[in-house]
């Protein structure tokens, strides 16, 4: 990148947006004014205290903010304005999976039929829905290469927690009591907080030096105590354990589990499928790999796939198909009758606005469309990967595990940070200053000073050239003139905040009334 | 090429020539040959945009949804009318496309609604501390049964039947990792008796579960069966309806160390059950302990107010096994619907509309109370929404009124069979007088029909 086009390197001339002081809507709020108007209540305007004891009602009314619409609609364009955002930019969040979210999912999410159904409609009335869901089951159970779906699980770690409490019912029905839950010193954190939450204690295994799980520790961990393995493949270093059907059999020889993070899946879509590796059940995040919009944190969606044996423990109630053999088509119920099932894990039947969203995506790419989509995130990592490996981001951000990635990958800014004393963090609010979210940082925690880098399929060429420019760009920078770097980013709405100042005294509401 | 995918064939080849691969296949060469898949996956070829529309709008009409009759179903999620505002401001890209405010000098939108938010909850709960949000509701008790554990190294969890029947089923299912047993105390007259509850509650007892109003509709006197709770020490949790909180005492001055609830009924669509928001307000003394997400105020180096995900080392990503709970991903859109409705309404409209909810409840109850037939199950005070006992078989009344347009309401028989042709019903601001003349008409011709068929009935009780 040519230093004409390098973003300001110090904050002396504040931008617009960082002269616009953060104004919170209480702040604005002028006792009177007003957004909504009510319609009439049709009915005698009896005093409230003749109907409800005044013992049980508020004595004053809760604060909330008094603002008409015109101001609420600036308030959050304003507020929004203050948000990097995947329409932007690139958001290589490792992990993440941070694809295209298209927008025909919102239109069809937004028809009345699925936005406006009651979730307690009988389910005679709610034929498309259950349709929907169980064709999305079907899909899934395809991708994922195991035979029956549960949707309930709202995120990645509630089907995590799904996981083991399956794992634990079916111990439990075969008459074991089983403790401990394996997982590789590169899983997520989510892993061991599910396992501590099901009951489970941790156990960390290994990593080998060819950033697969260690093989002999697994063997010496793995007994009739483990209950579980958790694992991700490829892992959060990007990297296909090629061990899998070896570790599959270890697990499965002394009677566990083999527990398999989705995270990962927009990897092999098409290309391998989890059950044929031998795991036992898995989950999928809607969020990541299909597509569902991230709304900065939320919502998402975890289903999990299951094997034949694991089946009977599925969380209730699952939706279920019955032919009536009289050429009427088939029709689709809720299944409560499910005496072996761990029971509910949420109220109603999912995130069914997810589910709806992942649909379309499936039906948009087809199955080939699904395998190019892993194909194509497979080769954009690579690519950004073979232009990193040059200059100076080869220099001083090598690969953490030198191993053809795929669908993401892991630099280490160590070097970075002994020679030209740039950490990581530094890096990434430098990059904030260029227009691009930075990746995932330290994590995973095996690898020093991690940036974990996921482009996913639908960035082009163009911007993976731009954002390799980038980091070369940065390290330039650091070479030069570290300070630059280190006092980064100058451009954003606010600089480096407080953290630690924010912990040690936590403000986390507006003191009101 | 897909439409969401740009990589040309010629791209394509170029990268991969950068790579210094021959072939997409050559990048899939790590895993082993035996576990590939070798063939196409069996799903059907994908389809056009507008295919894919056509086909989903022909789907969703074989649903019947709350547009196309009139709905008195409840049961936690409900049919307010939601402005049209929240539409407009959660679809900016802005909101709808970041990832988890990992970066928060490009985060200040995000962290500043969290922080908004979390004062609105502070202030419906009547505590303290109020976290950004959870997955949904009867989720979010499972949080804070886990939290309660913690803080009394206690297990046994109480829950009365008026609690909701999928949190307590939650409840349950998450006891199994818990290691707790929750035990139920049974209502009467559709209401907690505090006595019976004080039976149940022992000093092994690590919280207690009210729901306000319970599920039946009824509003319960907190207070009181706080009182008998904390005699021994449990923790004190209260699920209630948000809508509820703008004329109901609230928790927090009740005495409660928790409350939560479902928060569907603001600004968040029916989607048949998802996505929502659960809600988590707490006590101060349990900060520390409190699950998800957190956003707080501080400075950037310029002294400029900002935002950040603070108090992290309650969370996964830092405490691994250590942590108050294992959630990542949450309900952050749908909390910023939460917000943006609850900005609409504002401090007096909010009031208005729960008293609007109460008088036109108290319509509907007294007028179907007259319908020959129908009992109501509590005389207890109620909100939005109240429980009835029918003298007709349940399936048959509620297919009588479905085919006339109108969904009368929750079945209770799986849940309560204890309440026999049991009815729960709820009232909106959208559910007209005109409607519940309808609905009272209804019911009244569906129970003579219905009574009149005593062997059914039979086969029903
Ligand atoms: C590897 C991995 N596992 C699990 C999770 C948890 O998923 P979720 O955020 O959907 O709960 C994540 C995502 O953040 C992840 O990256």
């Amino acid at each position: 990148m040519s230093p004409q086009t390098a973003p300001p390197s110090t904050a002396e001339v504040p931008t617009a947006q960082q002269r616009d002081h953060a104004t919170t809507i209480y702040e604005r709020s002028v006792p009177g004014r007003r957004a909504a108007d009510l319609p009439a209540a049709g009915v005698p305007e009896t005093p409230i205290e003749e109907l409800i004891p005044k013992s049980l009602l508020r004595e004053r009314p809760a604060e909330l903010p008094e603002i008409a619409e015109p101001e609420i609609v600036r308030h959050y364009n304003r507020l929004s304005r203050r948000n990097f955002d995947l329409d932007t930019g690139m958001y290589p969040l490792g992990s993440c999976t941070m694809k295209h979210n298209p927008r025909l999912n919102e239109r069809v999410a937004a028809l009345p039929g699925h936005a406006r159904l009651h979730p307690a409609q009988d389910p005679r009335r709610a034929q498309g829905a259950l349709e929907l869901m169980w064709n999305l089951q079907q899909s899934l159970a395809e991708i994922c290469g195991l035979p029956h779906v549960s949707l309930q699980p709202s995120a990645g770690s509630h089907g995590e927690l799904a996981g083991l409490l399956l794992t634990r019912a079916y111990h439990a029905d075969r008459g074991e009591q089983r403790t401990k839950v394996l997982t590789p010193d590169t899983a997520h954190g989510t892993n061991p907080a599910t396992v501590s939450m099901a009951g489970y204690e941790v156990v960390r295994v290994a990593t080998s030096e060819q950033g697969g799980v260690d093989m002999d520790d697994l063997r010496e961990k793995a007994d009739d105590q483990v209950a579980c393995l958790m694992l991700t493949n490829p892992n959060t270093l990007g990297l296909f354990d090629e061990n899998i059907a070896e570790i599959a059999e270890i697990l499965h020889s002394v009677g566990g589990t083999l527990y398999y993070d989705g995270a990962n899946l927009n990897a092999i879509m098409g290309r391998s499928r989890p059950g044929d590796m031998g795991f036992d059940i898995v989950h999928v995040n809607l969020h990541k790999s299909f597509s569902q919009p991230h709304g900065g944190g939320g919502p998402g969606s975890g289903p999990i796939a299951v094997s034949d044996r694991i089946e009977p423990f599925l969380p209730k109630p699952q939706v279920v198909r019955t032919s009536e053999g009289n050429g009427s088509g088939p029709t689709f119920d809720l299944d409560y009758d499910r005496p072996k099932a761990i029971g509910r894990l949420r109220g109603f039947q999912g995130n069914f606005g997810v589910f709806v969203r992942s649909y379309a995506y499936i039906l948009s790419l087809g199955g080939d469309g699904l395998q190019e989509a892993s194909e194509t995130s497979v080769l954009n990592a690579n690519y950004l990967l073979s232009r990193l490996s040059e200059g100076r981001t080869g220099k001083y951000l090598p690969l953490g595990v030198d191993r053809r990635p795929m669908h993401e990958f892991v630099l280490s800014a160590s070097k970075a940070k002994d020679d030209l004393g740039v950490k990581t963090l530094d890096i990434a609010k430098r990059i904030l200053d260029f227009g691009f979210h930075p990746p995932t940082v330290y994590f995973p925690l095996l690898i020093e000073e991690a940036l974990l880098m996921e482009p996913t399929e639908t960035e082009t060429r163009e911007t993976l050239d731009d954002f390799a420019d980038t980091l070369e760009a940065v390290l330039e920078e650091a070479e030069s003139d570290p300070a630059i770097v280190t006092g980064a980013p100058y451009t954003t709405p606010v600089r480096r905040l407080d953290e630690a100042g924010a912990a040690r005294d936590p403000v986390i509401r507006q003191p009101l009334g | 090429m897909t439409r969401y995918t740009s990589a040309t064939n010629s791209d394509r080849e170029e990268m991969l020539a950068r790579i210094g691969v021959d072939s997409v296949d050559d990048l899939f060469s790590g895993i082993p040959e035996e576990l590939r898949l070798g063939r196409p996956l069996d799903l059907p070829d994908g389809l056009s945009e507008a295919e894919v529309f056509d086909r989903l709008r022909q789907m969703s009409a074989r649903n019947t949804d709350a547009d196309s009759e009139v709905s008195f179903l409840g049961a936690g999620m409900y049919d307010h009318y939601v402005p049209a505002i929240v539409e407009t401001i959660i679809s900016r890209s802005e909101f709808l496309t970041p990832y988890t405010p990992y970066q928060p000098e490009v985060s200040q939108g995000g962290l500043q609604t969290m922080f908004e938010f979390q004062t609105a909850m502070s202030e419906l709960t009547g505590l303290p501390v109020a976290n950004a949000g959870l997955y949904e509701g009867p989720s979010t008790a499972a949080a804070a049964a886990y939290l309660a554990i913690g803080a009394t190294g206690r297990k046994k969890l109480v829950a009365t039947r008026g609690v909701h029947p999928h949190t307590r089923e939650v409840l349950e299912t998450y006891s199994a990792g818990y290691g707790s047993e929750v035990v139920e105390v049974d209502l009467e007259d559709g209401v907690t008796q505090a006595a019976a509850l004080a039976e149940a509650v022992d000093d092994d007892t690590a919280a207690v579960f009210l729901q306000q109003p319970n599920f039946l509709g009824s509003v319960e006197d907190i207070e009181a069966l706080t009182e008998v709770s904390k005699a021994h020490g449990a923790l004190v949790v209260v699920a209630c309806d948000p809508m509820a909180l703008s004329i109901l005492k609230p928790p927090g001055q009740c005495g409660a160390d928790i409350a939560f609830g479902e928060g569907q009924p603001l600004g968040n669509r029916l989607d048949y059950g998802g996505p929502s928001f659960g809600f988590f307000g707490a006590a101060e003394e349990h900060l520390r302990r409190m699950p998800g997400r957190i956003a707080g105020q501080t400075t950037d180096v310029d002294g400029r107010r900002g935002f950040v995900l603070t108090l992290q080392t309650r969370e996964q990503h830092i405490r691994r096994e250590k942590a108050t709970h294992n959630i990542c991903t949450a309900q952050a859109l749908n909390s910023l619907a939460g917000m943006i409705h609850l900005a609409w309404l504002g401090k007096r409209g909010f009031v208005e509309l729960g008293e609007l909810l109460v008088r036109r409840t108290a319509y509907a109850r007294s007028k179907l109370a007259e319908v020959p037939g129908v009992s109501l199950v509590s005389d207890a005070p109620v909100v939005r929404e109240f429980a009835l006992s029918l003298d007709a078989p349940i399936g048959e009344v509620l297919d009588l009124c479905a085919a006339e347009g109108v969904a009368a309401g929750y079945r209770l028989d799986r849940e309560y069979p204890e309440i026999e042709n049991g009815l729960l019903v709820a009232i909106t601001e959208r559910r007209s007088v005109g409607d519940i003349d309808k609905l009272a008409e209804l019911l009244g011709r569906a129970v003579s029909v219905g009574s009149e068929a005593p062997r059914e009935k039979e086969a029903v009780s």
